[in-house]
């Protein structure tokens, strides 16, 4: 049985969600110029927000049809008042501070993010099961769609093309390109640069929350540590596809994904690489990738050659 | 320029964070004693505390403690009490080697149960030999540990303060591929395992055998336990054929593969070793876990006659997490440096010598003790003389035993 479309539609799935992580990092960069690495502990709260509704709120036993939407509700505002907490009271002190400071903070927050989760959230210390949507998966030809996986299918599209409308057609969205080509003269025309900041925080925290409840009805569990892998993936993903560029950062996402993904099944393949085709050695293969297509392309598949403020 | 700089000096630290997935350490809390007067013995307990193994380690812990009061109550070492002191290694061979030089320093400790993780073992052996220092680990079960690095040719002992409880790899792969082969009748084997110094281990055992009872290896791969998408995985192991797959490595992996597995339409049976032994990895696995198997050292622990006791002891102390896979082999590691530790005090007269570290060593290697698992001794490599495994499978959400043996080669 060829299992290439099964392979295919695996790397989609993994890469949606690298994606839907990655337009916080590249949002936030895109404005600011500050590589946020808190955003995959920000990621990883949504998932706490989302169980906490589930578990803690809803009676027990409510339906997954009831509760998804509420379980993204809580996902989102957790998110979000992580994300706008952390921009208020750790970044934007530093906004005129040398870059490398608000960086190290960034790196600080995430482990803090982590250790409060671990220590304060109940059986945090361990992996917590999340809720699943009931019903077998779905067969399209020789490919499996598991039912979890539907909500990241749908989600993840919705909330480009959201996104897409937003930043181009509203006058916030303008706002926001503006922030991002020139704070200072945005300043000058009369944009509020800092709620512009904070929004796109809040926005980049949204999609992470998106993501954190695909990845929870994906994988069935969630813990303290998830953000902080798939943080680093997401911003890979950012780079690849050119960091500040929303589209960039799905489009990375998906073939970082999809890299990954056929790295696992193929490259053992091929005679003489057996030792390499692990699922332990994707990653590495998924660099290499990132590192030839920014040998060729430095400002990453979408990204525009803009020149360097100094 | 500054910005392209900035994001190389990102990239650097990124890849400088991925290798150090989780660094520096927590200490643990220290565990309760009575005190009666007289000196006191600390008895180190190195597990993880915290993290996705830390339910297999809190039994560690909590076991060494049980045992510790135990032998404070009958006062059964005149003149000496004990207390713990659990210190948490996150799984993390690093953390575990700071963890060694910690009790290292501590001149009241006389013994360490612990780790969980070969590869935290390694990292410690040499710290804990160099203080003769004993090391009784209620779990580790690479064959290297205790037999070199050419175990399989030439078996030669490291160090001679490291002991365990433990049964070794060199004898539960080779044991599960016997069941797997002959009871089982799987004979196509997709085999998977997580590179780790235990999971390759098992994984290298397991293959040997069942290539030698005449079974056929219809794929092999090895994980990156550091995400929880196996779903390119899972599409392999689906269009191998394969019967079952053996997995070498823990549950906070092998659950979320057996889940995506099951998932692709696969419905064969997830075997490991002693690493999967744990109720979190029907939790994580989830209702299609029914028929999974796993292998793990001695007897089940709540049947043999010799462990009612500590189970009811178990349950009467409070504690708030359940022993584990490890609880009964935890309680006799400790309980092997509590006897000998008597001996100790007792051919000195009823105090402890200046080199009190050294002579509990050599003690260790002489005792001989009805515990928990059974009888408690150690070969000339400081293994366990207790040779037993069982082999348990998923039933209605809890692992229940199918099958008890002792491997013959």
């Amino acid at each position: 049985m060829n299992a290439l479309p099964q392979q295919l539609v695996n790397g989609l799935l993994l890469g949606s969600m690298y994606g839907l992580v990655a337009i916080g990092y590249t949002m936030v960069y895109g404005i600011v110029q500050l590589i946020n690495f808190a955003h995959g502990e920000i990621f990883m709260t949504g998932a706490f927000g989302a169980l906490t509704v589930y578990v803690y709120i809803l009676p027990n036993g409510t339906s997954m049809w009831v509760a998804l939407p509420l379980m993204l509700i809580g996902a989102i505002l957790v998110a979000v008042l992580v994300a706008v907490g952390a921009e208020r009271f750790a970044y934007r002190p530093l906004r005129n501070a040398p870059r490398l400071a608000p960086l190290i903070t960034a790196i600080g927050l995430s482990l803090a993010l982590q250790q409060a989760v671990w220590a304060w959230y109940p059986d945090a210390k361990s992996a917590r099961t999340f809720p699943q949507i009931s019903g077998g998966p779905f067969h399209i030809g020789s490919v499996t769609i598991q039912t979890g996986d539907i909500f990241l299918l749908v989600a993840a599209p919705i909330s480009m093309a959201v996104l897409g409308y937003f930043v181009m057609k509203t006058r916030t969205g303008r706002g926001m390109q503006a922030t991002a080509q020139d704070p200072d003269t945005a300043k000058l025309m009369g944009v509020n640069t800092d709620r512009i900041i904070v929004i796109a925080f809040a926005l980049g925290a949204t999609f992470a929350a998106v993501g954190a409840v695909a990845y929870g009805l994906k994988y069935g569990q969630i813990d303290f540590r998830i953000g902080f892998i798939l943080g680093l993936k997401a911003f890979t993903a950012a780079v690849l596809g050119g960091i500040g560029n929303i589209y960039g950062a799905m489009i990375g996402g998906v073939v970082l994904g999809i890299a990954e993904t056929l790295a696992t099944a193929y490259i053992s393949n091929i005679p003489g690489m057996g030792k390499f085709g692990s699922q332990s050695w994707a990653d590495v293969w998924a660099f290499v990738l990132l590192i030839l297509v920014l040998l060729f392309r430095p400002q990453g598949l979408l990204g525009e050659r803009v020149a360097d403020r100094a | 320029m500054r910005q392209r700089s900035l994001i190389a000096i990102t990239a650097a630290l990124a890849a400088g964070a991925l290798t150090l997935t989780a660094c520096g350490s927590r200490s643990g809390d220290k565990g309760s004693s009575g005190s009666s007067g007289g000196t006191t013995v600390t008895i180190g307990v190195d597990a993880p505390l915290t993290g996705d193994l830390s339910a297999i380690g809190l039994g560690i812990k909590n076991s060494v403690d049980l045992a510790v009061n135990t032998a404070n109550k009958q006062n059964y070492v005149k003149g000496v009490t004990f207390k713990i002191e659990a210190l948490d290694d996150q799984a993390q061979p690093s953390s575990g080697q700071q963890n060694a030089s910690k009790l290292v320093a501590d001149n009241s400790v006389l013994g360490a149960v612990g780790p969980l993780n070969s590869s935290v073992a390694q990292s410690m052996q040499k710290v804990f030999d160099d203080a003769k220092l004993v090391e009784v680990s209620p779990a580790n079960t690479n064959p290297a540990l205790t037999q070199g690095t050419n175990w399989q040719k030439t078996k030669a002992r490291p160090y001679k303060s490291y002991f365990r409880t433990a049964t070794t790899d060199a004898i539960q792969g080779p044991f599960a591929a016997q069941y797997v082969y002959n009871t089982a009748k799987k004979k196509k084997v997709f085999v998977i395992d997580d590179k780790k110094t235990y999971g390759a281990g098992l994984a290298a055992t397991f293959t040997e055998e069942f290539k030698k009872l005449g079974g056929q290896i219809v794929g092999t791969e090895h994980i990156n336990p550091d995400t929880k998408d196996f779903s390119a995985v899972a599409t392999e192991v689906k269009n191998s054929g394969a019967e079952a797959v053996y997995y070498g490595g823990e549950y906070p992996q092998s659950g979320p593969l057996s889940k995506q597995i099951k998932a692709t339409g696969a419905k064969i049976p997830v075997v490991g070793g002693d690493g999967m032994y744990d109720p979190t990895y029907i939790k994580l696995a989830g209702s299609d876990s029914t028929g999974d198997l796993a292998t793990s050292v001695g007897a089940p622990v709540d049947t043999l006659d010799s462990a009612k006791q500590f189970v009811a002891n178990y349950k009467s102390a409070g504690y708030k997490e359940a022993y584990a896979a490890y609880g009964g082999y935890s309680y006799d590691s400790a309980w092997a440096i509590i006897e000998a530790v008597k001996k100790v005090v007792e051919d000195n007269g009823g105090k402890l010598p200046s080199d009190a570290r050294a002579k509990v060593t050599a003690a260790v290697q002489n005792v001989s003790f009805d515990g928990v698992t059974g009888k408690v001794s150690f070969d000339e490599f400081g293994d366990a003389t207790n040779k037993q495994l069982t082999v348990y499978a998923v039933q209605n959400g809890a692992w229940k035993p199918v099958q008890s043996g002792t491997y013959t080669g």
